[in-house]
């Protein structure tokens, strides 16, 4: 068994689970954070992105005890004060989900790519850069649409890694 | 997934110890492999030893045309140096392009080398730009590292610490994905020296894993030009073929990768 401590959405938490416990699992079971989904269970459809150190990673394809002393982000910190996170926002004004299972995953990694890429962004980044995001309803185009306007949204700065 | 014990090392030495002390251990890099084929229980290490903590592992340095890259280093970050894309954009390019972006911040160099998928990027490159590959014991060149499907050089217990090589005078790699997975059908890394030599070599498609095409090569050393493939004979008896394509299919894309390679160089 492997204690864990880590920092999830600013907060210290800590819990008891294998060593084979996937972060997803510790993430969705142990701390009852259930908006990170699991999708594919084969690492490509994205449904279970978080951050880890300030960097979109896919928390199904990573142990527990690997992220032990990281600090995470996953959907539920984003918001601040009951405000929807800017990213958030443009995904509901511009309709970017249907059924809503892939949203926390897209989320989380176009909330990544903004860091990344500010201003910069553009539509066939998004694109390219939404490769290992699976959305069976859209189609993407709302997704594509919402990311480039929180990109306007938030002024298109690059953040330092949170 | 089956039960293992995970051990997080802080230095080489340490690591080199715990794999001692298990019974079947493996290492772990960014685990963007060994993770998910334990998830499928296709691997059943007793113990998995994280060499993603040990700092002697990590970072890029470049000192005039000498290139060095700790094996914990991760793709994004190979992707994003300037200090590499200065000397080789290359090798920077090829890393741009493995996985996605969330892949690319856990997947190490080190851990992709070891792995050695006969559909991986970077031992095309490692064997294209003439690379040495430093274990915590020896160092090894790229031409004798790679042996076959999954196979490499390395030893029981053995780590890669590092990979360095010499930026060649020209570069590229293209590489033809799978539509669905992504995995590269046929990758092709070009490398031209000063001197006039050429390597070509070539992931995805060779049945025993990435090699050097010795045709390609001849002919480019003669004419450095995307034209210069056209008279080439790719052997397709030593091809993969699957259901994505066939042998003689991927024998044409290895000529097609060359040639669009040569062109960007």
């Amino acid at each position: 068994m492997a204690k864990i401590t880590m920092t999830v959405n600013g907060r210290q938490v800590s819990g008891v689970c294998d060593d084979r416990t996937l972060l997803v699992h510790f993430i969705r079971e142990n701390l009852g954070l259930t908006g990170t989904h699991v999708g594919c269970d084969t690492s490509q459809c994205g449904a279970c992105v978080i951050h880890m150190d300030g960097q979109s990673v896919k928390s199904c394809s990573i142990l527990a005890a690997q992220a032990a002393g990281s600090s995470i982000t996953t959907i539920e910190g984003l918001a601040q004060n009951g405000e929807l996170h800017p990213v958030q926002a443009a995904f509901k004004a511009h309709h970017g989900l249907q059924c809503g299972f892939c949203t926390p995953g897209m989320v989380m990694t176009a909330v990544d790519m903004i860091r990344r890429h500010g201003s910069d962004l553009d539509e066939a980044t998004v694109r390219a850069e939404l490769e290992g995001n699976i959305c069976r309803c859209t189609g993407y185009h709302n997704i594509v649409k919402a990311i480039l306007a929180a990109v306007h949204e938030t002024g298109g700065v690059r953040q330092a890694a949170e | 997934m089956y039960e293992t014990n995970y051990h997080r090392a802080s230095s080489v030495q340490e690591a080199v110890q715990m794999m001692g002390a298990a019974a079947e251990g493996k290492y772990l890099s960014g685990g963007m492999t060994i993770i998910p084929t334990m998830r499928q229980r296709l691997a059943a290490p007793s113990d998995l030893i994280d060499l993603r903590h040990i700092a002697e592992m990590k970072g890029i340095a470049v000192d005039g045309r000498s290139v060095r890259i700790g094996a914990a280093t991760t793709h994004e970050e190979v992707a994003t140096s300037a200090a590499l894309a200065a000397v080789c954009p290359a090798l920077c390019g090829l890393a741009g392009h493995i996985g996605d972006p969330a892949v690319r911040h856990m997947g190490t160099i080190g851990g992709s080398i070891a792995n050695n998928d006969p559909a991986a990027d970077y031992p095309a490159a490692m064997l294209g730009l003439d690379a040495v590959i430093v274990t915590d014991r020896r160092e090894i060149m790229a031409g004798d590292f790679f042996t076959g499907l999954f196979e490499t050089a390395l030893e029981e217990g053995e780590i890669i610490t590092a990979v360095r090589f010499e930026t060649p005078a020209k570069a590229a790699y293209r590489k033809f994905p799978n539509p669905a997975s992504r995995y590269a059908m046929t990758g092709v890394f070009v490398a031209r020296r000063d001197n006039g030599d050429v390597r070509v070599a070539v992931t995805g498609a060779g049945s025993n894993g990435v090699f050097r095409h010795s045709g390609l090569e001849a002919a480019l050393s003669a004419n450095w030009s995307p034209d210069a493939v056209a008279n080439v004979t790719v052997d397709a008896s030593d091809l993969l073929a699957d259901l994505h394509a066939s042998a003689a299919y991927r024998a044409n894309l290895v000529k097609v990768m060359t040639k669009r390679a040569v062109a960007a160089a």
